[in-house]
């Protein structure tokens, strides 16, 4: 192919008359205000949660146990169910995700079976979030009669960022150079060899940051939870694998589903709780993968 | 000859039984697969050997909860389509119009900061989203439609709309994107504006991808569940008035859940039945929205 020179539009337009000229400025303007009214929109509802969470975000909010009386709940047992939650989500999900990806990206990429998994995981990652909650009813809280328990609630949520989780690290597996790897084997090391002490440690960064945001993504997670059986009114918290437990959005749902106005606004308060957790543990795979890049750059 | 086979030939015990690990890692994606339509169809069968299928596509009344059953899933599906409705109102000019915008017109620089704005839209918890439309939205709309009902498919299908803008943006993004530039180049030559060029060359080169982007944000509609859940309301209204309160199937399966339903009763089947139907009609969507996608990476305008 010979070099073509990046296109400019002709400097010489015969159709830009006057109106031709203001119809095209406005068309801008307007695809831009498609981009720039949401991010308002947005704008507008952080801000609104926040002024409506401002009166009753303070210590006790985060210490107190659910009450009746609005004034005096707080969302101690969510803030720690959700915590245990995505724990135990990150742990299940991780291991097996991660191992899946390198399974698909490293080993086995072209066969009957790797495109089998592949179009499998592409259409699980499109089913509802409600539908793996019937699925851990089904399942985990039923047929394996792990009632409905912390256990239950985290295996549901680990099959249901499972694919994100795959899709991350396959996208930070194929980010490292094929060279690498054919420098690797030809020094002699075995496939293993080349995946653990080249590809992973070259990857890593990648990997921890894409699958801590998938893991992330657990946390905001509502209607699975409901329908795996999270209590709305939980007084004291997790102590085990198979105790009952609630998580912040559940909490924030039971509120503001009531009524009175002072739910509402604990129901503002709950979020923006949920709003700090989900942004400090983004905060965290960034930092993280920083880290890791300076040590692999020395 | 492959990298594969250049690799050691001596691979030992232990080479292998990781290799099988991994490969059963991958299993659990199939198994997680099975187990769905293994739960859903087990169930929903369970639901029919009690209520008709005729009664289930042809009754327009769903009162599974009440004392006089009736096992209609209409009210359901009309209810879900009226959200999703207004929500891809909202989601399709902006969307596009903000994947032309992306694509066409925004400098590198300006687009490397808004497209990740913009992510943040789809990244939002949606039981934030539910709060907003059911303490801002509506009020807000009461303000000029004082008939508007306090639960209504009308608030929670606009902020459903804003939350699938992004999906709708980036996925029409990359369609327009793929359109060769010799085309616009050609366009241009014939002495056509850019805004002509757009309209009658880039946007109808780029439409399958559009179209498909379109399935997709409104597959992810159908599935949402919190929203609706909280300002929609839970009554499962035969209507097509976007003011008053209705009930979508992903509602309905929230509404039996919060309640303590027993194994084995009429009510615990009906979610899985409902859950099915909302299960077949999002997959059939997004292979739909696939294949429009493959199709448009094998080669555009070409």
């Amino acid at each position: 192919m010979s070099v073509v020179p990046p296109p400019t539009p002709p400097t010489v337009d015969i159709s830009k008359t006057r109106w031709g000229g203001l119809g095209e400025r406005l068309f801008v303007w307007t695809s831009l205000g498609a981009v720039l009214i949401p991010l308002a929109i947005l704008a507008v509802l952080i801000t609104d949660v926040a002024v409506d969470a401002i009166g009753r975000l303070d210590m006790g909010f985060l210490t107190n146990y659910p009450s009746r009386r609005a004034g005096q709940a707080g969302i101690l047992p969510a803030l720690v169910g959700s915590l245990y939650l995505i724990g135990l989500t990150a742990l299940i999900t991780l291991p097996l995700g991660i191992g899946a990806a390198i399974y698909l990206e490293e080993y086995d990429q072209k066969s009957r079976f790797a495109t089998f998994i592949e179009i499998n995981i592409a259409n699980l990652a499109g089913v509802p979030s409600i539908i793996y909650g019937l699925l851990g009813l089904g399942i985990f809280v039923n047929a394996l009669g792990l009632g409905r328990s912390l256990i239950a609630g985290a295996l549901t949520l680990a099959l249901l960022v499972m694919p994100i989780v795959i899709m991350a690290t396959r996208e930070a597996l194929r980010a490292v150079p094929g060279d690498l790897r054919e420098a690797a084997i030809g020094l002699g090391a075995t496939k293993w060899q080349v995946i653990r002490q080249v590809v992973l440690p070259q990857a890593a960064p990648g990997i921890l940051t894409g699958t801590i945001l998938a893991v992330s993504r657990a946390i905001g997670e509502t209607a699975p939870l409901i329908v795996v059986g999270a209590w709305t009114y939980i007084t004291f918290l997790p102590d085990g694998l198979d105790a009952e437990f609630t998580a912040l959005p559940i909490q924030i749902y039971n509120w503001v589903s009531r009524p009175q106005a002072a739910f509402a606004q604990n129901a503002a308060a709950g979020i923006v709780v949920l709003l700090t957790v989900m942004l400090a543990i983004n905060l965290v795979a960034v930092v993280l993968r920083n880290r890791a890049q300076k040590r692999i750059g020395s | 000859m492959t990298l594969d086979e250049l690799s050691r030939p001596t691979r030992g015990l232990g080479e292998r039984v990781i290799e099988r690990l991994l490969q059963s890692a991958g299993l659990i994606s199939v198994l997680t697969t099975i187990g769905i339509l293994w739960v859903l169809l087990a169930e929903t069968t369970s639901f029919f050997s009690e209520v008709s299928i005729g009664e289930f596509f042809g009754s327009t009344v769903w009162t599974p909860l009440f004392a006089e059953k009736s096992f209609g899933i209409w009210p359901l599906v009309t209810g879900t389509l009226l959200v999703t409705g207004v929500a891809l109102m909202v989601a399709v000019p902006f969307g596009v119009l903000a994947a032309i915008y992306l694509s066409e017109f925004a400098p590198p620089r300006v687009r490397k900061v808004l497209k990740p704005l913009l992510e943040i839209l789809a990244g939002v918890p949606t039981i934030v989203y539910g709060y907003f439309a059911l303490i801002v939205v509506t009020p807000v709309l009461q303000g000029f439609m004082p008939d508007l009902s306090g639960f209504n498919a009308l608030a929670p299908g606009l902020v459903m709309g804003v939350m699938i803008i992004p999906m709708i943006a980036s996925l029409s993004e990359d369609a327009l994107r793929a359109v060769p530039s010799s085309l616009r180049e050609a366009s241009w030559g014939l002495g056509a504006s850019k805004l002509a060029t757009i309209r009658r060359v880039v946007v109808p080169a780029a439409a399958s991808g559009i179209v498909a982007s379109v399935i997709l944000a409104m597959s992810r509609a159908i599935g949402e569940t919190m929203i609706v859940a909280i300002a929609a309301g839970q009554q499962p209204n035969f209507t097509a008035d976007p003011t008053v309160p209705v009930e979508t199937m992903t509602a309905y399966i929230v509404q039996v859940s919060m309640g303590d339903t027993p194994v084995g009763t009429i009510e615990y089947k009906t979610i899985f039945a409902v859950g099915t139907a909302l299960f077949v009609l999002t997959l059939l969507m997004n292979i739909l929205s696939r294949r429009i996608r493959r199709r448009l990476a094998r080669g555009v305008g070409g």
